[in-house]
């Protein structure tokens, strides 16, 4: 029964698909980022509080270790310092966790109902959107409090956040997909937050970093996020064209990659959760 | 025999008339046949990578074998068989959930599927909140959405609880508003996987006069139950499973006799 002609014809431009892609997706996709916050938010007294605790216990005790024990007195403003790296790591580990296991996590409807699938890491990625701009709102306060100033350059930290955004989507398409079929991927995932931690400039800044491997260091776009924040931030310089173009480059490949990655496993997704 | 596993399906906009007419084919299956690995394991990394190195086949088990048959428009179709038969397996391949390992399933229009315990709903998700998002999962856009709500509720029959999560309702609560929101997509083509039998007599009453308001709308219905006598009153046409396979295909009173004949022959494996 080798019958290798294979092939699936659903309809894609007819009734209820009409639009798909369009509208109605956009509609699908908000519909799961709302469901996200409610079932998050619903299950928690403290509610969004949360997302002000995690950033300022890690910046206290980060700052304690590194002014008490071991003091840095390169840095001034140690705290903001601190915090202009743990938004953007926070957001890359909370989303990158969420979207690993959006799939699963969502599969009473993925097993149910044909519908686009990429649509579930994506839509975990921009769920935890609201955290980050939380932190966000937490990182400006901060900086403003200890007297830096807004200066024009503050648009681009829109365009890094938004890269990091992107890069985040493209990682989620990928760990989602793979999780299905592997579960140990969540852990890999798990293990690798603790690795970024310290592979990001959290608690010490790029100029400590041997020359040789700086280059190394901005082909991580968490790393550049948190470079590009604190030139914008703390130092009033925009983010250096060497900075943002492999970030943009590679947060870009990383999506299409993802979406790649995504189109060739989804076949399964259903059989295997 | 060669497994292919071929890139996408093809997402076929080639199909020139979407709205089904009596005489065409809503679906067709052609020797199609669906195969599930049967090792637990095979989650696991370390599983994929030893079977990887040591190109080990798993063994492979059919779910559906060669199955081909063909439905119209108008048509209603009662799948019945043994448990494990892989009827629900069909149901998925028609509605595109699971893809086929080889043949070829077309579909010609829209399909709302009611699959087993649940319809694409969240326990967490009140039912109000659950009703937006499978509307939006079956690809309706917000506008048709927030216009049906309030018939999908008034259906259901649920006004008083449609602000309680879902997972506080009663199974038939939950096949209540699963087949409003259905309907109420207008599909094509109804797909119900054993729901049906949790609803009460009540409302399985107003199923079956609704799924046959759609059948004279030219809509397809297929139907999987074990309730042999709701299948006669449904369904026009039955298909008899057996070990994935189609024992017979005809109308619905013959197979469905002929199923009653014979003797249980187990869980299928
Ligand atoms: N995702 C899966 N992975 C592995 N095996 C599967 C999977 N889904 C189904 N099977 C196997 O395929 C066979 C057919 O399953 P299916 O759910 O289609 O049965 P069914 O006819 O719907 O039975 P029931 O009457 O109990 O609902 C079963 O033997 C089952 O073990
Ligand atoms: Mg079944």
């Amino acid at each position: 029964m080798s019958n290798g002609s294979l092939s699936l014809s659903l309809p894609a431009s007819s009734g209820l698909d009409a639009g798909r892609g369009g509208g109605n997706l956009l509609f699908l996709l908000q519909n799961l980022v709302l469901k996200d916050f409610r079932i998050r938010y619903r299950n928690m007294s403290l509610g969004v509080l949360w997302s002000f605790a995690n950033p300022l216990v890690m910046m206290g005790i980060l700052t304690f270790v590194f002014t008490r024990i071991y003091p840095n007195p390169a840095v001034p403003n140690f705290a903001v310092f601190i915090l202009c790296g743990l938004v953007p790591f926070n957001f890359y580990s909370l989303s990158l966790n969420a979207g690993t296991t959006s799939l699963l996590d969502n599969q009473s409807l993925v097993k149910r109902v044909r519908c686009p699938r990429r649509i579930f890491p994506i839509a975990a990625v921009l769920a935890n959107c609201l955290h980050f701009l939380i932190q966000i709102a937490l990182l400006i306060a901060f900086v403003l409090a200890f007297g830096y100033r807004v200066n024009r350059f503050w648009p681009w930290l829109g365009v890094v956040w938004m890269l990091e955004i992107i890069f985040m989507s493209g990682l989620s398409l990928m760990t989602s997909v793979l999780d299905v079929y592997y579960r140990d991927v969540r852990y890999l995932v798990e293990a690798s937050n603790a690795v970024m931690f310290w592979l990001v400039p959290i608690f010490y800044s790029l100029e400590m970093v041997p020359q040789r491997l700086r280059l190394l260091y901005l082909l991580n776009p968490i790393a550049a996020v948190v470079v590009a924040g604190r030139d914008v931030l703390l130092h009033g310089k925009p983010p250096a064209p060497a900075l943002l173009v492999p970030m943009a480059l590679v947060s870009v490949g990383c999506l299409a990659l993802g979406l790649v990655v995504f189109g060739r496993l989804e076949r399964n997704i259903a059989d295997n959760l | 025999m060669s497994r292919s596993i071929a890139t996408q399906p093809a997402i076929g906009n080639d199909l020139a008339d979407p709205a089904p007419s009596a005489g065409h084919a809503v679906l067709r299956f052609e020797a199609v046949s669906k195969t599930y690995a049967h090792n637990a394991a095979r989650t696991l990394l370390r599983r994929g990578m030893l079977s990887w190195l040591t190109r080990s086949r798993t063994s492979v088990f059919y779910a559906l074998r060669e199955v081909s048959f063909e439905l119209h428009a108008a048509a209603s179709l009662a799948v019945v068989g043994a448990n494990g038969a892989g009827k629900s397996t069909l149901l998925r391949c028609a509605t595109g959930i699971s893809a086929p390992d080889s043949g070829r399933v077309e579909v010609r229009g829209t399909i709302a599927a009611l699959m087993e315990l649940g319809a694409g709903f969240h326990p967490d998700l009140t039912g109000a909140e659950n009703v937006m998002l499978n509307a939006s999962l079956l690809g309706l856009t917000r506008r048709k959405t927030c216009e049906q709500f309030d018939r999908i509720v008034e259906f259901s029959g649920l006004a008083d609880f449609i602000h309680e999560p879902l997972r506080t309702y009663s199974s038939g609560m939950v096949l209540r508003l699963a087949f409003s929101v259905a309907v109420r997509v207008d599909p094509d083509i109804l797909v119900i996987d054993e729901m049906l039998s949790v609803g009460d007599i009540e409302f399985q009453e107003k199923c079956v006069g609704e799924i046959k308001r759609l059948k004279q709308g030219g809509k397809t219905l297929i139907c999987v139950a074990h309730d042999l006598k709701l299948l006669r009153n449904l369904c026009d046409r039955a298909l008899w499973l057996e070990h994935g396979r189609v024992r017979m295909f005809g109308p619905c009173s013959e197979v469905v006799d002929a199923y009653e004949a014979a003797p249980a022959p187990g869980v299928s494996d």
